[in-house]
């Protein structure tokens, strides 16, 4: 039995339902849906959980990629360097969850990390590359 | 009683000075009233710091020996314009680099000289009998070089438009990456804190006014290209959108990474996070009254940037209270609103010219020459020779 994170992006007009639903039910497997979004261009973004025997999380990853869903390990990590972050905000209004906010006192960024469904959108937002991703 | 500049600088020199900066100066004439503000108060310091692309810097590098009459020049592979006399050159702050692209431009050139760093030089001449060299390539640092000042032809917009995008595809622009399908709108305005927007018909600030310039005491030296003053104000004062704008001079050699940095926006290149600091002389109960403006005041129009036109389509007008509160209202949608210059950075920048004054370090200046209340804003028409 073990655990794997996953980030799955569901492009335009995919039914992610079933797709869900057979995971549970073909490859008996337990998940828990960390974070789920839909991007501005109407791509589904889920940040989910798998639970269960690591050849039938194999074959689920197997099946995902075959219905169009992208599949990557959610073992990376978004890092704002504060040395280098100027405090603007372009990056909190692309970021669609709300981990990246401007402190409503002290007008200074915030990054909720627990919030964040590593959608990778405000990377090419920042004008000083503050935000990074980290393997 | 009115106040005159003489009297601050007084009060600066023995230090019974009345600071406060542009937000603090709200809830004290709230609390106090114009009358008695007007008397307490006498300076209030304004500050921006956002991304502006009209920005670059004057050298003079120093003869050579053999010396040349340098025709074109590169500052680490970034070309700068050399079309003047023989060592002087300026570089602009979005000119890119002839090998790294977009990745490194003339705003980096700028920061790489105020933080010491080496920058390679490279000229070409024809050569003359007076200045017989005609290629030189060497090292300079900040310090090697003659002089160094930043000149930004304009700077300092007071207010500017907000941006959304309606089609279906991210665009990237200057005022930052904007998602499709009104995804977000992005903003650039200092509001409540903007030089500009505290003295919305120029009454201090003017030709000659003393300024903090990215780290540095600097100058207003003209009116800023594309000042526009004759915009559509509200009873307050303020324009709601796009007006005056100044052209700027200070010394790069005192200047610090910390107030002037650096930037790239994707697809768009590269450009330069100015902070700007001015200090407004409370001289009567008028200026208190521009100077009390809040965020709830300022309004700005959000328009419409996929649409690649000269005027673009607009969805209204917001305030910056709206703007600043992470969400505006478009239509029946919400949108996601975020500013491309810094809040913080430009109450940093307030805070630090009060202290300045406070400290007897930064007397002010009354302006030499006031900027125009009315100007023509003229566009480009592409005509032929007999249409003109
Ligand atoms: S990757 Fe960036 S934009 Fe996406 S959720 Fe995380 S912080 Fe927000
Ligand atoms: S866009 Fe970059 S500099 Fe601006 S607040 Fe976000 S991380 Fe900081």
């Amino acid at each position: 039995m073990i655990k794997r994170k996953l980030v799955l992006s569901f492009p335009e007009k995919t039914v992610t339902k079933p797709i869900i639903y057979k995971l549970v039910k073909e490859f008996d497997l337990e998940f828990n849906i960390l974070r789920a979004e839909i991007t501005p261009d109407m791509e589904g973004k889920m940040l989910i959980e798998l639970k269960g025997d690591k050849q039938r999380i194999d074959n689920a990853v197997i099946y995902l990629s075959e219905n169009n869903v992208t599949v990557q390990e959610a073992a990376k990590d978004i890092i704002v360097d504060r040395d280098i972050c100027i405090d603007c905000g372009a990056c909190t209004s692309i970021c669609i969850t709300r981990a990246l906010t401007l402190d409503k006192k002290t007008f200074k960024l915030d990054f909720d990390k627990d919030r964040c469904i590593l959608c990778e959108l405000c990377i090419d937002s920042c004008p000083v590359s503050a935000i990074k991703v980290n393997m | 009683m009115a106040k005159t500049i003489e009297e601050i600088n007084e009060k600066i020199k023995s230090g019974d000075v009345v600071v406060l900066n542009a937000e603090e100066i709200i809830e004290y004439a709230d609390k106090k009233g114009v009358k008695k503000t007007a008397a307490e108060v006498d300076v209030v310091t304004t500050a921006t710091f956002g991304p502006m692309c009209s920005s670059g810097a004057f050298l003079n590098f120093g003869h050579s020996d053999p010396p040349i009459r340098m025709e074109k020049v590169w500052l680490n592979d970034v070309p700068a314009y050399a079309g003047i006399a023989a060592v002087d050159c300026y570089i602009g702050a979005t000119e890119l680099s002839e090998t790294e692209g977009i990745k490194y431009g003339g705003a980096n050139v700028i920061e790489d000289l105020i933080n010491g760093k080496p920058v390679k030089l490279k000229a070409i001449s024809h050569g003359t009998d007076c200045y017989p060299r005609r290629e030189i390539e060497t090292f300079i640092t900040i310090d090697t070089v003659n002089q160094a000042y930043l000149f930004n032809p304009r700077n300092v917009y007071q207010n500017y438009a907000a941006a959304t995008n309606s089609s279906n595809r991210t665009i990237y622009t200057y005022m930052g990456k904007l998602l499709p399908n009104f995804g977000n709108a992005t903003f650039s305005s200092a509001g409540q804190l903007s030089p500009l927007l505290n003295d919305p018909y120029y009454r201090t600030i003017g030709i000659g006014t003393r300024i903090f310039i990215g780290g540095a005491q600097g100058f207003v030296a003209w009116m800023g290209t594309q000042h526009n003053p004759s915009r559509e104000r509200l009873a307050n004062g303020t324009p709601a959108g796009p007006c005056g704008t100044l052209a700027l001079i200070g010394n790069l050699k005192d200047m610090n990474t910390r107030f002037i940095r650096a930037c790239s926006f994707r697809n768009y290149g590269v450009s330069m996070f100015m902070g700007i600091g001015v200090p407004i002389p409370v001289l009567d109960e008028e200026m208190v009254e521009f100077l009390k403006v809040t965020d709830e005041d300022i309004y700005t129009e959000v328009f419409d940037y996929s649409v690649q036109r000269r005027n673009r389509p607009s969805y209204g007008r917001v305030n910056y209270k709206q703007l600043r509160s992470g969400s505006i209202k478009i239509g029946k949608r919400d949108v996601q609103s975020g500013c491309i210059s810094s809040y913080a950075r430009a109450l940093e920048i307030a805070n630090l010219l009060k202290e300045q004054i406070l400290k007897g370090k930064f007397t002010l200046t009354a302006s030499v020459s006031p900027l125009p209340l009315e100007q023509e804003y003229r566009g480009l028409e592409i005509l032929s020779q007999e249409e003109l």
